[in-house]
């Protein structure tokens, strides 16, 4: 009885390994792989992502490629689970053999490839936030967005601009949030904040009033700092105007989109946080090396989409930039040459900063690549 | 002190009341056809989604949640015609795993309809807070439980005042006796599918403005309106209330006075707790088993 | 007997006969990973089917024991520098210990609060693990040292793909020889009937508990296995999706089958591999393939598969 039951099993396996094998494709194509979070609790960052991956690989292809090759693109959804994303990590590099990765639109998902890429060698070029990801260096690991100690240290210094002392705490329990957490207990330490309040909320909350109380209760409180991304923090934002709290309202880059206005809505006003210039592409000054990227990306990314762009956009450009700017420097896809070519990356111009990485710094950005914006009337406005 | 607490429960209460009404939907698909429809919490996904993606482009609102709610109740009997009531003789976990299927499917549908992003839903009666002795609430707070309180009493008045109520609730405990006696068991089922989406998408639409809606809004709410169902006797309608508003004021309190991060946990300890001495929830009748 | 005895074994050796062969139809190391996840899949599937198949007991909370399983591992070995060995047997006792203090109250309870109960269990777990970052590495998760025996370090797919199949193949084993036995003969019973079994005088307290505690185990081992594979774990190993999915596991391949369990483990870890080429349309495909598998093969997988087959060849 087993036999035909063997056979159709066997057949089954055999009809998904082919399915899985994929197809072959044209004459030497530059393979760029991605993982992002393009559904799950993050597809707030990774679906603007996964369409800026799609939307330049198809854009330069009708270019006529990177010096003559075409870009093979292949992009997974990890769903915003870092065990995915390690599984999908392993499908890139075995089983469609691309020569550089973009992606870990988390710091979770990241952190799950970066063994992985280490050990088998492929350029990996990451969009998450947390800054352990490029401290301590690793030799195939880079990342294109600021660093959430940079975040912590851009607010401290507008704090101290503003005479604030005290600051107040209320971080996500994801792991950006975590990240964002450590880095701001650290910093403050640093530039003699102190840390009066340090509360929590889950990525999911609909209600944090309960610890927004807590923060309100405290009478040393100068000012707050939200760290957290997606939702979360417009729900921070909604309840801490509900309860009326009247001290300075700081988030992180974790919300530079203009969906985080349009969530909170009007609660969101007078609300500051470090962004890159891309949020504010209008309203640069004409001399900024950046003005003329950043109003390209935004035309191009709002023209295609129908909606605003958002840094976590800007990121993914930044990525596939980089790596496809060191192809073309490297002079082919040796992944140990386009490593280093993408090592010697030196003064890129991009959505989030001028980027020059270094063998100690790869990442590349400075803390001038941020610009503090507050929300006003509805839309970002530079704090001068 | 008392600002607080008081704080803490009228947040309690507000997120407490969705629980009961998604708890009550349980409860109602539980009587008419012993099951557990996991899909629960995609019907208050559906109602949310649906009344913020239509005000934006332009529909009033009681329309927008009136087409929300009939999507949902359309979508709640096809699930009901097509997976459960073809699956009847299945067993339990069978039926369980279908209405899991059923909720993927769905959140799959309902991402490609309307897009994975967060959607904004102006609250109903702006956003000024109001003060009570030192606690503060949205106004949508008293919507939701004004809503909810509305809808819990109607459903009340519709399962001993009408005959189509009847008939259901005679399902529930005698199916076989309820078929001799002429009632269509069949309809009854697609009925209370009917009903509890409808239950989930109003609840879904009020909750919006404060939760925001997007696809992936049911799981939780959906998890601890099961929680609230069997806290409070799996069948017993008012028991699914109270098992909520339970969940919701302890969830607050924990998060409150504990710790936020355990929040989650206050609920399922008290759960667990409440199981132990009274294996059939808070109201339950105790169930004999038929050899 | 006889006939019983033999579709025991040749259902064995044609599950060894598949995973010895296998690896030579597996391109590569992607694809031997995914053979491995299945197969750490299908352990936890085969202790747990022992449970719902044949206990009739549900259980929405067994991530929970692969996550302390697969923590204890972490922990100890890692943080304290424990033998991974020892720190696997810790992780495998102390989830024996608790599955068994938990066991009795619980399994009081009849189906839907049984479910409750242990989905509650499970999101405590998992809570804990999410929660307690300095130990656990929080929503992150943390690195997991190599597994290490006698000098040895385990590493790299070739090796894990023959620890796994190996395992499989004992668990396997081990639930045949159980289902077989006396007590497996009661634990059908309880399946049929609870209140029927103990009038023929079957204590049906004492072997739901003990086949809750042996499925437990099975996860728990399977857990610290894994951490030690994958190298990281994170605590959404442990929370409750991913309880529903091997739940989903064992009921789409056949309750009350060993080899369901097994089927049903291996094709929806490969079927999500496989969706990626629907894109956008992944998650709605997955539901129907859910819905109408149930739907029109109640019974699951397998045993539909297997009824097709003529009952005259199957004697």
């Amino acid at each position: 009885m087993r036999n035909r039951l063997l056979s159709t099993m066997a057949a089954m396996v055999g009809l998904a390994l082919g399915a899985m094998a994929g197809t072959a494709s044209a004459a030497d194509p530059i393979k760029v792989g991605a993982i992002v979070s393009a559904t799950g609790p993050a597809s707030f960052l990774g679906d603007p992502e996964k369409k800026v991956l799609e939307l330049y690989a198809d854009r330069i292809n009708q270019a006529g490629g990177v010096a003559g090759r075409p870009v093979q693109l292949t992009v997974y959804d990890d769903g915003g689970a870092a065990d995915k994303a390690a599984s999908f990590t392993k499908r890139l590099i075995e089983s469609d053999k691309v020569d550089v990765i973009v992606g870990g639109t988390t710091t979770a998902a990241t952190m799950a490839a970066v063994p992985l890429v280490e050990r088998a060698e492929v350029p990996f070029i990451s969009l998450a936030g947390a800054v352990v990801i490029v401290e301590p260096v690793k030799k195939w690991v880079f990342k294109t967005p600021h660093t959430d100690r940079m975040a912590a240290e851009k607010v401290m210094e507008d704090m101290k601009a503003r005479g604030l002392t005290k600051l107040a705490l209320i971080s996500e329990d994801s792991g950006f949030g975590k990240s964002g957490r450590e880095q701001t207990v650290a910093v403050a330490k640093e530039r003699g904040i102190e840390l009066v309040a340090d509360e929590t909320y889950g990525a999911k909350d609909t209600d944090v009033t309960a610890q927004l109380t807590k923060i309100r209760n405290n009478a040393a409180a100068q000012a707050v700092l939200v760290f957290g991304l997606g939702q979360g923090p417009a729900v921070v934002t909604k309840n801490y105007r509900q309860l009326g709290i009247a001290l300075p309202l700081y988030q992180s880059h974790g919300v530079a989109s203009k969906e985080f206005i349009r969530l909170a809505g009007g609660a969101a006003e007078g609300v500051r946080l470090p962004a890159a210039g891309l949020v504010v592409a209008a309203q640069l000054a004409a001399e900024d090396p950046q003005k003329k990227v950043v109003t390209e990306f935004t035309k191009v990314y709002e023209e295609a989409f129908s909606s605003e762009v958002s840094t976590f956009a800007g990121h993914a450009y930044d990525g596939l930039m980089i790596a496809l700017d060191a192809v073309r420097r490297a002079g082919g896809t040796d992944k140990a040459k386009l490593r280093d070519a993408i090592e010697q990356t030196k003064g890129y111009v991009g959505t989030g900063g001028i980027v020059t990485m270094s063998p100690k710094d790869h990442m590349g950005l400075t803390l001038d690549a941020f610009h503090m914006v507050e929300v006003k009337q509805g839309d970002w406005a530079l704090v001068k | 002190m008392f600002a607080e607490l008081l704080q803490y429960m009228l947040s309690g209460l507000t997120i407490g009341a969705i629980y009961a009404l998604a708890g009550l939907g349980f409860s109602i698909i539980y009587n008419a056809s012993h099951v557990i429809n996991f899909a629960q919490g995609e019907f208050i996904m559906i109602g949310g989604m649906a009344s913020a993606t239509l005000t934006a482009s332009g529909v009033p609102l009681p329309l927008a949640i009136l087409i929300g709610c009939g999507g949902a109740m359309l979508v709640g009997v096809l699930v009901a015609k097509f997976a459960v009531e073809r699956a009847r003789n299945a067993s339990t976990v069978t039926l369980i795993i279908i209405t899991i299927g059923a909720s993927i499917f769905l959140r799959g549908v309902a991402e490609l309809v309307w897009g994975k992003d967060f959607k904004r839903l102006d609250a109903f009666s702006g956003e000024t807070p109001i003060q009570l002795m030192g606690a503060s609430m949205q106004p949508q707070s008293l919507w939701v439980v004004g809503c909810a309180a509305v809808l819990i009493v109607a459903i009340g008045l519709f399962f001993n005042r009408t005959l189509t109520g009847k008939a259901m609730l005679a399902t529930s405990h005698n199916r076989l006796a309820a078929q001799l006696v002429g009632i269509d068991v069949k309809r009854v089922v697609l009925a209370s599918f009917a009903l509890s989406a409808a239950l989930g998408a109003i609840g879904g639409a009020v909750v919006a403005p404060i939760t925001f809606s997007y696809t992936e809004m049911g799981i939780m709410l959906g998890l601890k309106g099961f929680t609230a169902a069997v806290l409070g006797g799996l069948g017993h309608g008012p028991g699914a209330v109270a098992g909520g508003l339970i969940v919701g004021v302890a969830e607050a309190l924990g998060a409150g006075y504990l710790s936020s991060a355990y929040k989650d946990a206050v609920a399922f300890v008290i759960i667990l707790a409440v199981l132990l001495f009274m294996p059939n929830g808070l109201f339950g009748k105790r169930g004999t088993e038929r050899v | 007997m006889q006939n019983i005895l033999h579709g025991r074994l040749t259902g064995l050796l044609a599950m060894g006969a598949i995973i010895a062969v296998l690896p030579a139809f597996l391109p590569n190391n992607f694809y031997l990973d995914v053979a491995i996840l299945a197969g750490f899949n299908a352990v936890v599937c085969v202790g747990l089917n022992l449970l719902i198949g044949y206990a009739g007991q549900i259980s929405l909370g067994h991530a929970g024991f692969f996550g302390i399983g697969a923590y204890a591992s972490g922990v100890l070995a890692g943080t304290y520098g424990w033998p991974p060995v020892l720190a696997l047997l810790a992780g495998a006792v102390f989830v024996g210990l608790l599955a068994f203090v938990v066991a009795k109250p619980i399994l009081r309870l009849k189906g839907h609060y049984l479910a409750m109960a242990t989905l509650g269990i499970g999101i405590i777990v998992s809570i804990v693990l999410r929660t307690e970052s300095g130990l656990t590495g929080g929503p992150d998760g943390m690195t997991v040292e190599p597994f290490r025996i006698f000098g040895v370090e385990l590493y790299g797919e070739r090796v894990w793909y023959w620890v796994v199949g190996a395992l499989l193949f004992a668990v396997v084993w081990l639930s045949l020889n159980l289902i077989d036995s006396p007590m497996g003969r009661a634990l059908r019973a309880v399946h049929g009937s609870e209140v029927a079994a103990e009038v023929v005088g079957v204590d049906t307290a004492r072997f739901k508990v003990l086949v809750f505690v042996l499925s437990a185990v099975f996860a728990s081992v399977a857990g610290s296995l894994f951490a030690h594979y994958a190298g990281l774990i994170t605590p959404a190993k442990a929370d409750f999706f991913k309880s529903i999915e091997l739940v989903t596991m064992v009921v789409f391949g056949g309750m009350a089958s060993t080899f369901g369990a097994v089927v049903g483990a291996v094709v929806l870890t490969l079927l999500p591999q496989l969706l990626t080429m629907f894109q956008d349309y992944q998650q709605i495909v997955l539901g129907a393939i859910l819905m109408a598998t149930m739907v029109f093969m109640p019974k699951g997988l397998l045993p539909t598969l297997a009824a097709l087959i003529p009952a005259r060849r199957r004697a």
